[in-house]
């Protein structure tokens, strides 16, 4: 029996008028796995993300996640189904706290927070969600900054929140769009140890853009490399590291071995 | 054919000058990211300086120079360098308040200088207007037509040329796409932007004193719907293209001519939808139309540079403050109750009631812009829905008023929830202008019809009975009015702090980072829509109960506009604002009423100059207020601290 992967892209293709962004682009994600998704500027990565979280619409290909086809699921409801995910440039809601973050995120997920209980005064969080808020912020190290509004964090502190807001939805995919920019390196650190225990605990498939290689290597078992639209290269992160065809495509570097071979 | 074009040709000239505003709207919406809702009243100001001026013997020319070349853009360097400069960096949303706040503010400031500015017959301009220079088939063409055809083409053909192939218009192509990059190259983009304003601000003028003569008297309600067909026209060329903008402001004009002429005379359709035919467009234009552009924002690469906009949020207070003031307010609001029992004269019982009144309408802008961030511009018509569904059922069918209430609540629902499901996929100006569209469709074609607001004369809403207790007395009424006040503002604090409030704060903060938690954004925002709906509805039920007749005109799109204004300006983040604004909202009109007419204006005028606050703090007056005051105390105790300090220091010295 075949075994079905968590989330299975096959042929995926985008054009924007005559720009092919996306050419057949088939990426699978096995449940439980990290996988690191590279390639240089224009490679066609985020239009890669955005056709696999629903904002926007491939013209050719499907997308399946967890055995259902996403062609025409909305975002929010992508969201629900165990897609959680973190934008490049922050989208916070500005004004409010890391912990108001996090609990709105999970009684979204538990479909708790009927209007009818608000108005007759039962809108409170409960004690257990307030618990489990609690631990999500331990658990990214956010837990002395909980109840500031987030508009005076760091970036690197925004990307956590984000990171806790997503798994409050308890995904079964974790999908992070280029978490390591702007961050320094102690943040990057954090942000892997972070991604660890997240993994451990959850035990969540992640899939990430990212441009900085250690941070790849740091967090991801397998590597699909992107160039012009195309796949070039898929497999465990340390053999395609090493692979000629990604040094040049990605890193810019002609090998003189591989290139006389 | 010939009967055609006999209708059609006379729509060109209205047509051009819609253009020539809808063009201004462009200019300031792509090159400084505001939609200029005080368009309308600067063409306003231009057609009344120059018609009085005309008055007074200035040869034509003088007038025009003095009128349009200098006040023209003289408005627009005090709009961009005085306001609008200061919003650059934030959502459009946010310069939409002062906007509406000139627009309230500026016809109000022109009643009280010039008052008999409205009694002018308009002046002509450069040809005589009623001589006519030649015929085209079936239809005189006079030298009113000509001028304003003329003029419209010619300055569209100049700006096209001026974007297209001038240093300023290549400048302002790449401070449009990003101000930061444009200034890294060298360029100010500042004086673009200001340079911007002065040339949309001539157009304003223009058009102003262009399109004067088609009306009787220059009535500023004239220019805001002139400035609703702007909008339609701009919305066609999606708030980007030029030629486009003057195919649809053309187009616009010539189906309105046309349409007038084929509809018979007399009926309610013809007379109201003549009028409201651009907010249908421009309904039509918004829905159809898939996302309209935003200006900077995702496209730019740069904008991340420009520091993050203040959070709307109230400051957070200490402990003793939020407990000082609830105090205070509290206390304020028993004296009130308890003076309205004993000793206060009839009329301010009267007013009082009214204030409460008022806040039950305004909580639904709390509920909507203070809760989803969401500016809705027929709060006002929703309250009309609902006082005439009470009215016309108790006329209609007896039924008991407080029933009435409820019924014109949930009608205000249904209808609120309609307006929302068109809108789901635009973004917050284009969603503004499409409730200001539906407002005006309401005033001009359904209002006026006698199963609705049965127009001048207007629907009676009896004063309730309760289980035997009757509301008939002034008094009486001012405790339901409390009550209702008390029950709704409960629900909307409740709603504010509950699960749905976070929803809503979610939403205002981020679309995408809402979507990515699963809040399915659709839905939240017919929810919203129809909860404000209902709250306004039930308000205006409840205001028609307290005037027992009221007409279309107590709900009119204006109103909705000064609603907002004074909402936004008193705070729309807390329920206590709410009250303060009905509370305020109401005294103040009943202290204008007892100046002279000339005066009446002044109401107005207060609210729209305060609304030009909002630009620097978008947490409202009171809750600025409130912060001012809690600085200066801590101040205080920093000071004695300090002092303290030093004292033990040089002690030890």
């Amino acid at each position: 029996m075949l075994t079905v992967a968590l989330l299975e892209a096959t042929g995926i293709t985008k054009r924007f008028g005559g720009i092919v962004a996306l050419s057949e682009v088939d990426v699978q994600v096995e449940e439980g796995e990290a996988l690191g998704i590279v390639g240089p500027n224009g490679a066609g990565k985020s239009t890669l993300f955005d056709c696999l979280l629903g904002s926007l619409r491939p013209d050719a290909g499907s997308v399946v996640f967890a055995g259902v086809r996403l062609d025409r699921v909305p975002a929010f409801r992508r969201a629900r189904m165990g897609i959680g995910r973190t934008f490049q440039r922050l989208e916070l809601f500005g004004g409010m706290t890391p912990r108001q973050h996090v609990l709105v995120a999970l009684r979204v997920h538990a479909g708790t927070g009927r209007l009818w209980r608000d108005v007759v005064g039962l809108g409170r969080p409960r004690r257990e969600e307030l618990d489990e808020a609690q631990r999500l912020l331990e658990l990214v190290g956010l837990a002395a900054v909980a109840d500031v509004p987030v508009d005076t964090l760091a970036l690197g502190q925004g990307r956590l929140v984000e990171l806790a807001r997503a798994l409050a939805g308890r995904p079964r995919l974790l999908v992070l769009d280029e978490p390591s920019s702007g961050l320094d390196l102690a943040e990057r650190e954090r942000l892997v140890a972070v991604l660890g225990a997240a993994r451990a605990g959850h035990g969540a498939a992640v899939m990430m853009v990212e441009h900085d290689l250690e941070m790849v290597a740091a967090v991801a078992e397998r590597l699909v490399v992107l160039d012009s639209g195309r796949v070039v290269a898929d497999g465990a992160t340390s053999e395609v590291l090493a692979s000629a065809g990604v040094r040049r495509a990605y890193l810019g570097i002609d090998d003189p071995v591989a290139g006389q071979s | 054919m010939s009967q055609f074009l006999g209708y059609a040709l006379p729509g060109v000239p209205y047509g051009c000058a819609y253009a020539l505003m809808a063009i201004g709207l462009v200019l300031t919406y792509r090159a400084a990211g505001v939609f200029n809702l005080a368009f309308g009243a600067q063409a306003y100001v231009s057609a009344v300086l120059y018609s009085t001026l005309s008055r007074r013997s200035w040869p034509p020319w003088a007038a025009f120079v003095v009128a349009v070349v200098l006040l023209g853009p003289a408005l627009g360097v005090v709009l961009d360098r005085l306001l609008f400069r200061y919003t650059r960096t934030r959502p459009p949303l946010v310069s939409l308040v002062p906007a509406l706040g000139l627009l309230i503010a500026v016809p109000s400031i022109v009643a009280i200088v010039f008052p008999h500015a409205a009694r002018h017959s308009p002046a002509p301009f450069v040809l005589d207007p009623n001589r006519v220079y030649f015929h085209a088939p079936g239809f005189a063409v006079s030298g009113e037509e000509i001028v304003t055809t003329v003029t419209a083409v010619v300055i569209v053909g100049a700006l096209a040329a001026l974007m297209r192939w001038s240093r300023f218009g290549l400048r302002m192509r790449a401070v449009v796409e990003s101000p930061r990059m444009a200034e890294l190259v060298g360029v100010r983009a500042d004086l673009v932007s200001t340079g911007a304003w002065v040339l949309s601000s001539l157009l304003a003028g223009v058009a102003g004193v262009l399109l004067a003569p088609i009306y009787q008297d220059l009535q500023p309600a004239n220019f805001s719907a002139l400035l609703v067909a702007a909008i339609a026209a701009a919305a066609v060329g999606g708030l980007v293209s030029l030629p486009w903008t003057l195919v649809g402001g053309v187009a616009l004009g010539v189906a309105q001519q046309v349409i007038g002429g084929y509809l018979p005379s007399g009926s309610i359709l013809s007379s109201g939808l003549r009028p409201a035919f651009p907010f249908v467009v421009l309904a039509v234009v918004l829905v159809a139309r898939r996302g309209l552009r935003q200006p900077g924002g995702g496209s730019d690469p740069l904008a991340a540079c420009d520091p993050p906009p203040p959070s709307f949020q109230p400051p957070v207070r200490p402990a003793a403050v939020t407990v000082g003031t609830r105090v205070v307010a509290g206390g304020a609001a028993a004296v009130l109750a308890a003076s309205v029992a004993s000793w206060l004269p009839g009329n301010w019982t009267f007013t009082v009631t009214q204030g409460a009144v008022f806040a039950v309408i305004f909580l639904s802008i709390t509920l909507l812009t203070g809760g989803a961030g969401q500016i809705s511009l027929c709060q006002a018509t929703f309250a009309g829905v609902g006082a005439f569904s009470a009215g016309q059922l108790a006329t209609h069918f007896g039924t008991p008023v407080l029933l009435g209430v409820v019924v014109g609540g949930l009608v205000g629902a249904a209808t609120g929830a309609l307006v929302a499901l068109p809108t789901l996929h635009l973004g917050g100006i284009a969603l503004a202008l499409l409730t200001l569209a539906f407002a005006l469709l309401a005033d001009n074609v359904v209002f006026p019809y006698s199963w609705a607001g049965n127009g001048a004369s207007g629907v009676s809403v009896p004063r309730p009975t309760l289980a035997g207790i009757s509301f008939a007395g002034d008094r009486s009424f001012f405790w339901l009015a409390v009550a209702v006040l008390v029950l709704v503002a409960g629900a909307v604090a409740l709603l504010r702090g509950g699960s749905f409030g976070q929803q809503l704060a979610a939403f205002r903060g981020s679309e995408r980072g809402a979507e990515a938690v699963g809040i399915d954004l659709r839905r939240l925002r017919i929810v919203a829509f129809a909860l404000a709906a209902a709250i306004a509805g039930v308000g205006g039920a409840l205001y028609g109960s307290l005037q027992q007749v009221v007409s279309p005109n107590d709900f009119n799109y204006q109103l909705s506009l000064v609603f907002v204004v004074v909402v936004a300006t008193v705070g729309v983040y807390s329920v206590g604002t709410a009250v303060e604004a009905g509370v305020a909202y109401a005294v103040l009109g009943q202290l204008v009423g007892t100046l002279p007419t000339r005066f009446t204006p002044l109401l107005a005028l207060v609210f729209g100059l305060a609304a030009l606050g909002y630009v620097r703090h978008p947490e409202g007056i009171l809750a600025f207020a409130q912060r001012w005051v809690v600085d200066r105390f801590e101040q205080l105790g920093y000071g004695a601290r300090h002092r303290r300090a030093r004292g033990a220091f040089e002690e030890q010295c």
